[in-house]
């Protein structure tokens, strides 16, 4: 049924990548009839095919092509080639995530007028809002099964869920549940309920949380308009003399380059391989990279303030039972300037198998005081701290041509340090966190600290002004008028938020907007 | 590991023969090393029988579990026992030696309290020795299935469909 487009069919949309952002809107392209060809440069895996083993999961999904660091971040000195832990298959990290599925707080679209100057920050409103949003966000959960939306129910809260819930409620926190989750809490759209398995970071073997592998993807590829080629990894964007993009150079399974025709390209390849392909696409005409005029190619990098508390009690809790991220305090969230910094920030449940939370609970750390948490590995309970981040000019992706990657390609160089806004809010987060699990009896806590970036956004910003971002309200780029970007990249502002609901609802409103101005002759 | 009944025989009797224990590890030369309750042996070709005994005496020191034997220490370092970690090792160990020895002991793994023999290995600490040595250990430790158990650590769930009729929400402390 998947459609086959010939090599110069100059009349097809190319999607790069195939994640939260690419695999949606090549669904969505295609289920309006329009012909896409989706480039993705990892391999197809569904869920009979995924591990549930923490570190051999990570070999069949991660993407560990070569990357290089810079900055103060510990992420550049403890993975200084690993900046982030993301996917390269067909479906992208929404075979990784965890599935909580949230919408920004209507302030969080106007950052800039909220929060005001923040010194060293880069702050930008959104050229949307919350209300231009909501409808968008209101397809985006349905088409997830985002619990707690719709109607659906919330996920049962394992134990992991109920030592927080108790130390959350002990603290006076009210707004904690077991989540807005991807995650069927009941049998839908096809897919069977969780059954707590507790892999969701490898991915869900019985489909129960949303991932675009195995729902948008094939959905897509029912409709005949979609073609998704695998093992295909984007080199270039080409352009005519006009300036307009007409296509891409691809490095196809066997290693040989093709140029596929394109009337119009969407780059989705989350927010460091975006901004990177964008810039090895620097021509004669675009000397600093495609859609680059502003400058801002690349930069305003942002990560979410990040960190992990876990804490260890006298009696077992077993985090590692059922969903990795079973529950949610949203007290925090607020924009409350009383607290020493602006935005606000979540705490979620987060478990880690022993591989993993040997790994990361203290990354470098050895001797007894790291051996005698892990002793107690089995009464751990554990939580995440994700909170808006400050966007820095500074702090960007750039082109290290001293290292090249297996294709020759210049490589990512992601360069990011900390706003003291960021250190001031991950302090209170950490204090918060500790707290939690404090007054539930825990003998010991451990402020964990950011691990390799999950959430990447920022670098291909979008701004009502072209000097200020690449992107337009529509995700168009402001200098190229084919030239689409379709992932988190395009975020203006990072939100409290996990990013994936409204990466998923900016590409569904995208595909409406594409599918028009096609319609219109106007593509 | 070699641990094979021929093998556990000629350590046994080595044992007997020498009274080379170091620590709780043993070496019974002829390229052999063994528990002194011949619960696990290993031969080594490449690296030294100290050199081993000393990475081995090293892993149970940056990792130390009480609870985990030293067979699962013994996996997680015999792959430096190749011709290419050869000189790489024997760095390391003379140098971490050094260090020991402007205490008054003969050796790192001669040194007997875990204390002062941390207190050597702080001194290496940022050495490409001892980095290598810890970041293999991550892994190499504990990606060991067959250590998950001593941890408590279930592993994979799915085979038995998963906790939700399993304990997933079992606690019953708070
Ligand atoms: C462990 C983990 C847990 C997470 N949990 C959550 C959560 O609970 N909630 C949430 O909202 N978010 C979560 N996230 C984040 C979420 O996965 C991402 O925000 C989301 O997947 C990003 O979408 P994207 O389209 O920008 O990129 P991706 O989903 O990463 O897709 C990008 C795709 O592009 C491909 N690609 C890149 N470059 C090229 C090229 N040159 N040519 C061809 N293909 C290319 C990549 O291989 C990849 O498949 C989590 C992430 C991780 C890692
Ligand atoms: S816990 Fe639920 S969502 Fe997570 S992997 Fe298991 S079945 Fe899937």
């Amino acid at each position: 049924m998947a459609a086959k487009f010939d090599m110069n069919d100059d009349s097809v949309v190319v999607v790069i990548g195939t994640g939260a952002g690419g695999g949606v809107l090549s669904n969505e392209l295609a289920q309006k009839g329009v012909k896409v060809v989706a480039l993705e440069a990892g391999g197809r895996y569904l869920p009979e095919d995924y591990v549930n083993d923490e570190w051999e999961s990570f070999g069949q999904l991660a993407w560990v092509d070569p990357r290089t660091t810079s900055g103060d971040w510990r992420v550049a000195k403890d993975f200084s080639g690993l900046p982030a832990w993301i996917v390269k298959a067909v479906g992208g990290t929404t075979t990784h995530w965890a599935g909580a599925s949230l919408r920004f707080q209507e302030h969080e679209w106007k950052a800039k007028t909220t929060y005001g100057d923040v010194a060293g920050a880069n702050l930008l409103d959104w050229p949307i809002d919350a209300a231009e949003m909501d409808p968008y966000y209101t397809k985006a959960e349905n088409k997830l099964g985002v619990t707690r939306t719709g109607g659906r129910a919330g996920l049962p809260g394992n134990n992991n869920y109920k030592v927080f819930e108790a130390g959350a409620k002990a603290l006076g926190y009210e707004n904690v549940h077991t989540g807005r989750m991807a995650i069927n809490s009941d049998d839908n759209d096809d897919r069977m309920m969780c059954q707590q398995t507790g892999f969701c970071f490898q991915g869900c073997k019985w489909g129960a949380k949303w991932s675009a592998a195995y729902t948008d993807i094939p959905r897509g590829e029912a409709t005949g308009n979609l073609e998704v080629r695998d093992h295909a990894h984007v080199a270039r964007i080409v352009h005519d003399k006009q300036g307009k993009v007409n296509g891409v150079e691809y490095f196809d399974k066997d290693g040989n380059l093709q140029l596929q025709k394109a009337r119009v390209v969407c780059v989705a390849g989350n927010s460091f391989e975006s901004p990177r392909l964008l810039l090895n696409s620097a021509s004669a005409m675009f000397p600093d990279g495609l859609a680059n005029s502003s400058g801002m190619v690349g930069k305003n990098y942002m990560r979410h303030m990040t960190g992990s508390v876990y804490a260890v009690f006298d009696k077992p809790v077993k985090m590692w039972r059922g969903t990795t991220m079973a529950g949610i305090i949203q007290d925090e969230a607020r924009h409350d300037p009383s607290r020493g910094f602006v935005g606000g920030y979540e705490m979620e449940t987060l478990a880690l198998g022993l591989p993993f939370m040997a790994a990361f609970l203290n990354p470098g750390a050895w001797g007894r005081g790291f051996t005698t948490a892990l002793d107690h590995y089995e009464n751990m309970a554990g939580m995440w701290l994700v909170g808006e981040d400050m966007p820095q000019e500074t702090n960007r992706v750039t082109l290290n041509t001293d290292v090249k990657d297996q294709w020759g390609l210049p490589v990512a160089n992601v360069h990011f340090s900390d706003h003291p806004n960021d250190i001031a809010m991950r302090e209170h987060a950490y204090k918060q966190g500790q707290a939690v699990y404090e007054a539930v009896g825990a003998t010991r806590t451990f402020p964990t600290p950011p691990y390799p970036s999950t959430h990447n956004l920022g670098t291909n910003r979008m701004s009502a002004e072209a000097k200020d971002g690449v992107v337009n309200k529509w995700g168009r780029s402001h200098d190229i008028e084919n030239l689409y970007i379709s992932d988190g990249s395009q975020f203006t502002t990072g939100a409290a938020e996990n990013p994936t609901l409204t990466i998923v609802a900016l590409a569904i409103r995208q595909a409406d907007h594409i599918a028009d101005e096609l319609a219109k002759g106007n593509l | 590991m070699t641990n094979t009944p021929e093998k556990r025989t000629l350590t046994r009797r080595a044992l007997l023969q020498q009274s080379a224990a170091l620590g709780a590890i043993a070496v019974t030369g002829a390229g052999f090393i063994a528990a002194p309750n011949a619960a696990w042996a290993l031969e080594v070709t490449a690296i030294s029988e100290h050199q081993m005994v000393t990475l081995l005496q090293m892993a149970r020191d940056i990792y130390p579990h009480d609870q985990v034997a030293d067979e699962y220490y013994v996996v997680a370092v015999k792959g430096y026992d190749s011709t290419e970690n050869k000189a790489f090792v024997a760095e390391g160990v003379a140098k971490l030696d050094a260090l020991a020895q402007q205490t008054g002991a003969a050796s790192y793994v001669d040194t007997k309290w875990e204390d002062n023999r941390v207190a050597l290995l702080k001194q290496i600490e940022d050495d490409a020795f001892f980095q290598t040595i810890r970041g293999g250990l991550v892994t190499g430790l504990y990606n060991q299935k067959a250590v998950w158990p001593i941890f408590g650590y279930e592993g994979e769930s799915f085979s038995m469909g998963g906790y939700i009729h399993r304990g997933f929400d079992d606690i019953n402390w708070l």
